[in-house]
C-alpha cells in the first residue's frame, strides 16, 4: 500500500511544472510516472485479486471444460486423448439425449411460468392496500430458506396417500396422486416448487420497474376512459420492456443451467421415477461424480454452454439488446 | 388513490385485500407447517391439524446430541462468513476501480468480467472440480471457500453504487495529498456502507444455503456444512421425518431472521440488479 501512497503523492506534480518538490525529482523516471499511468497502475492493483480469482476458478475451468472433453479421464487422474469419442458418444446415450428434453420441458415451463407468477404478484402488490409490506414480505420468504430445505419440506408434504397436499386434496373430493412417484407428475411437481420458491424474487424485479412507471401515464389513460386491460397492454407492458428483458434472459439462463434446480432435484427426486426429472445438469453431475466419467461429463457440459450462448445472443439480437444498458 | 371515491371500487378493494392476504398466506403456509411439524411427536406429523397437539422439544434435543450438528453449523458460520467478508472486500476494491479509476482497455475488462455473471457454478463444477483437485484442495475449508469466493454480481452491484459518487469528492482528497488507496479506505468505503450491507446478508444467505460445492469438495463429515448435513440425514433417516424437520427448522432460522432484519437492504440489492 505504501507504492501506492507514494505514487499519488507524485501525483500532485502539476504535470507541466517541473522540479517543484525535491522527493519527487530524486526518484527516477519520474517522467514516465504519469498521473494517468499511476491511476492506471492503481486501478489494476485494486482489480488483480478479483481478475485473478476470477481467471482461475471461472476463465480456467471455461477453457477446461472445453478441451477435457477430448480427453478420457480415469479415476486417478491420467489423461488419454481420445479425440471425438466423447462427443460422438453424446449424441448415442439415449440418457443423455433425455436428459436434454427433459430440459427443454423444464425450461419451456419455467420461464413463462415465472415471468407471469412473477409479474401477477407484482401487479398485486403494487397496490397501496393494508399491510401491504407484510404479504410483499410472505411472498419473498420461500426465497430466502435454502433449496435442501425447501426439498425436504415438499417432499414430506407430497409424500403418497398420507402427505399434507394428498390429505387435502381428498377432502375436497380428489383423488391423491404419488407426485414424485409417477413419471408422469414428478417433474410437475419439481416446477410448481421451482415457481413457489423463485416468484418472490422476480416479484421484487418487477415490482421495481412498475415503479419506475409514471403514475400520470395512468391517469391520462384513465381520463380517456381506458379499462385496466387497455392500460396493462398499451402502458405497462411496453414501458415495462427492459425489466421483461432482463427476468427472461435471467431466468432463461438459470434453467437452463439448472441454477435453482440441481440441490431440489438431488434431494426430493434424485433425477428419478424413471429419470423423469433428470435435467442435463444433473445427469451430467452424475456421470462426473458417481461414475467418474470427467472427460464424457465435460464433453456434455460443454454443449450445455454452447446453448447457453446460442439462446443469450439470439435473447439479445431478437430484442436489440432489449434496451438492456450496463452502464 | 382516487379509487376510493366511488362505492363500487370500495368493495373491489376489499376483494383485493382479501385475496392479496389469503395468497400470501398459503404462499407462506409449507413454511409455517416445517415449524409446526418440528414440535410434533413423531405419530403425528401426518394428522392434518396445523398445530402439535402435543408439543416437544424432543426433535431438537435429538438433533443436538446425537449428531454433530453444533459442529456443521460452526462450520457453515466460518465459511459463509470468510466468504463474505473478503468477498466483500474484493468487490468493492474492484467495483472502485471500475466506477473512478481511468484506465485503457476498461470497459471491454469490465464487459469481461462482467459475462462471467452468465456461467453459474453447475456448469463448470467438472472442470473447476479437478482443478481444484490438483491445488489439493479437496477437503480442506481453503477448497470450500475460495473457489465460491469470486463473482461478477458483486463487482457490478459495487461499481454502479460508485458510479453514484460524485467524483468531485475524489478529486479533492487528490489535491489534498491523499493516495488512492487513502480515499478507497477512508472515503469510498465509509460511504458505501448500505450496499456493503446488503452485499453481507446476500453473500451470507448464498453461501449459508450452498449445496452442490460443499457436496462436491467434501468427504470428511467434519467438514460437512449444514445443507449437506440435512440432505444426507434425510438418506439415513428416511422415515424419521420430525427430526428432519427438526433440522431443517435449524438450518432456515439463521437466514428467516437476517431476512426479518435486513428485509430492506436484501430487497434493495435485488433491486439494483434489475434496474438496467
Amino acid at each position: 500500500m505504501d507504492d501506492q501512497a507514494r505514487l499519488s503523492v507524485d501525483g500532485l506534480e502539476p504535470p507541466s511544472g517541473g522540479g517543484a518538490r525535491r522527493r519527487a525529482v530524486q526518484r527516477r523516471g519520474r517522467t514516465y510516472w504519469t498521473r494517468s499511468r499511476k491511476e492506471a497502475l492503481a486501478a489494476w492493483l485494486f482489480i488483480l485479486p478479483d481478475f485473478v480469482g476470477l481467471l482461475i476458478f471461472v476463465a480456467v475451468p471455461m477453457a477446461l471444460s472445453l478441451s477435457l472433453g477430448f480427453f478420457s479421464v480415469d479415476g486417478f487422474g491420467g489423461y488419454k486423448f481420445i479425440g471425438l469419442a466423447n462427443y460422438n458418444r453424446m449424441f448415442h446415450d439415449p440418457l443423455f439425449l433425455e436428459s436434454i428434453e427433459v430440459t427443454v420441458v423444464y425450461v419451456v415451463c419455467l420461464v413463462p411460468g415465472l415471468y407471469v407468477t412473477g409479474l401477477g404478484l407484482a401487479m398485486l402488490v403494487r397496490q397501496r392496500i393494508p399491510w401491504i409490506g407484510v404479504w410483499r414480505s410472505l411472498f419473498f420468504m420461500p426465497y430466502v430458506v435454502s433449496l435442501v430445505v425447501i426439498a425436504l419440506i415438499w417432499k414430506v408434504l407430497l409424500i403418497d396417500k398420507i402427505g399434507f397436499i394428498n390429505q387435502m386434496l381428498e377432502l375436497v373430493g380428489f383423488q391423491g396422486r404419488s407426485w414424485l412417484g409417477d413419471p408422469k407428475l414428478a417433474l410437475g411437481a419439481v416446477l410448481a416448487v421451482t415457481i413457489w420458491f423463485l416468484m418472490g424474487y422476480y416479484m421484487i424485479i418487477f415490482l421495481s420497474g412498475l415503479q419506475e412507471i409514471p403514475r400520470e401515464y395512468y391517469e391520462a389513460a384513465k381520463i380517456d376512459g381506458a379499462n385496466p386491460w387497455a392500460m396493462f397492454t398499451n402502458i405497462t407492458l411496453p414501458l415495462l420492456r427492459p425489466t421483461s428483458f432482463f427476468v427472461i434472459l435471467v431466468s432463461t439462463v438459470a434453467a437452463v443451467s439448472g441454477s435453482s434446480a440441481f440441490d431440489l432435484i438431488y434431494v426430493m427426486t434424485n433425477g428419478g421415477p424413471a429419470n423423469s426429472t433428470s435435467l442435463a445438469v444433473f445427469y451430467i453431475y452424475e456421470q462426473a461424480f458417481k461414475f467418474n466419467n470427467y472427460g464424457y461429463a465435460a464433453a456434455m457440459a460443454s454443449s450445455v454452454v454452447v446453448i447457453l450462448l446460442a439462446i443469450t445472443v439470439a435473447l439479445f439480437a431478437l430484442t436489440r439488446g432489449g434496451r438492456f444498458h450496463l452502464g | 388513490m382516487d379509487r376510493e371515491k366511488a362505492p363500487v371500487f370500495r368493495v373491489s378493494r376489499w376483494m383485493l385485500v382479501f385475496s392479496t392476504a389469503t395468497l400470501a398466506i398459503i404462499t407462506a403456509s409449507p413454511l409455517v407447517w416445517m415449524v409446526s411439524a418440528s414440535f410434533k411427536q413423531p405419530n403425528e406429523i401426518f394428522n392434518s391439524s396445523l398445530l402439535p397437539n402435543h408439543p416437544t422439544l424432543d426433535n431438537f434435543r435429538y438433533v443436538f446430541t446425537q449428531l454433530p450438528f453444533l459442529r456443521y453449523i460452526l462450520n457453515t458460520f466460518f465459511v459463509a462468513g470468510t466468504i463474505t467478508v473478503i468477498a466483500l472486500l474484493f468487490h468493492s476494491m474492484a467495483g472502485y476501480a471500475f466506477a473512478r479509476l481511468r484506465f485503457p482497455g476498461r470497459e471491454t475488462i469490465f464487459l469481461i468480467i462482467f459475462s462471467t455473471f452468465l456461467v453459474s457454478l453447475q456448469v463448470i463444477i467438472v472442470p473447476l472440480f479437478i482443478l481444484v483437485q490438483k491445488m489439493g484442495m479437496v477437503n480442506t475449508y481453503a477448497g470450500l471457500i475460495i473457489p465460491v469466493t469470486f463473482n461478477a454480481f458483486g463487482i457490478f452491484l459495487m461499481r454502479q453504487f460508485y458510479l453514484g459518487i460524485p467524483p468531485d469528492l475524489q478529486e479533492a482528497a487528490i489535491i489534498d495529498g491523499a493516495s488512492y488507496w487513502g480515499i478507497y479506505w477512508n472515503i469510498m468505503l465509509p460511504l458505501s456502507r448500505p450496499i456493503l450491507s446488503a452485499l453481507a446478508v446476500f453473500f451470507f444467505l448464498v453461501n449459508w444455503n450452498a449445496f452442490i460445492w460443499p457436496l462436491t469438495i467434501t468427504t470428511n463429515q467434519d467438514l460437512w456444512m449444514v445443507q449437506l448435513a440435512i440432505a444426507s440425514f434425510q438418506g439415513q433417516y428416511s422415515a424419521a421425518w420430525n427430526y428432519i424437520m427438526a433440522a431443517s427448522v435449524v438450518v432456515a432460522m439463521p437466514t428467516l431472521v437476517l431476512f426479518f432484519l435486513f428485509q430492506r437492504q436484501l430487497v434493495e440489492s435485488i433491486k439494483t440488479t434489475g434496474i438496467k
